[in-house]
């Protein structure tokens, strides 16, 4: 299940509502926001989504993992909205049979999501810029788009 | 001459000042959206890095749009 959220995401909520008597596996990633990018220090953030085309997108997403690496149960949460440092801005847990399956299918999500799902962050810096951040994949082709002043 | 309204998202809407528009626009495909907004979006880069959809669909820069249409440009996206 694919979802967005502008509340705090609840880890340990989410987390148990993956319970499945036959998972022997449970894998979580929690991407947090940080502190610092590209040399500049961050002071808060904030995600803008297009929401019909994200959920569609990542229950698609959701659904080759599990074909790739069979499990249980699985569930994604993207905060929008405004987030302070040290929040979690995304959440994927999975419940499998087996270890590999739950770590390989996070992975996989996550991979996927970043670089998938129409989701944009803006960064505002301690030093009163803000700037919109590329996608993992452009920046490792070496794209900028430059700060805003 | 087609009407086309366009959806602006995140920096491209920071710079058009408007969420969206409608255009009378020469267009055959997504393509030929992007360039002849270009002036609104801001983007310098190719259209290749951004994405596109149709009608709240995913499309690719090759899908043909008629009148009518609702062509939404995705700067390049940064979820997670």
């Amino acid at each position: 299940m694919m979802e967005l959220t502008d509340a705090a995401i609840e880890t340990a909520s989410l987390q148990a509502s993956l319970a499945n008597p036959a998972a022997g596996g449970y894998c979580a990633f929690e991407g947090w926001v940080r502190n610092e990018n590209e040399g500049h220090e961050v002071e808060r953030l904030e995600y803008e989504a297009y929401e019909p085309l994200c959920i569609r997108e990542g229950e698609k997403v959701i659904a080759e993992a599990r074909a790739k690496f069979p499990f249980l149960e699985a569930r994604c949460v993207h905060r929008v909205g405004r987030l302070e440092l040290g929040e979690c801005a995304v959440w994927i847990g999975v419940a499998a049979k087996h270890r590999d399956e739950a770590f390989r299918a996070c992975r996989y999500i996550i991979d996927e999501i970043k670089v998938r799902l129409p989701i944009w962050k803006k960064e505002h810096y301690v030093n009163g810029d803000s700037g919109w951040v590329n996608c993992e994949r452009c920046a490792s082709h070496g794209m900028k788009h430059g700060i805003e002043k | 001459m087609k009407n086309v309204t366009v959806c602006y998202f995140a920096m491209f809407r920071e710079h058009a000042g408007v969420a969206e528009e409608t255009l009378s626009l020469d267009v055959d495909t997504t393509a030929d959206v992007f360039e002849q907004t270009r002036d609104r979006h801001g983007s310098a880069e190719p259209n290749g890095h951004c994405k596109v959809a149709v009608n709240d669909r995913l499309a690719d820069w090759n899908t043909p749009v008629s009148d009518g249409d609702t062509v939404l440009l995705f700067p390049p996206v940064a979820g997670g």
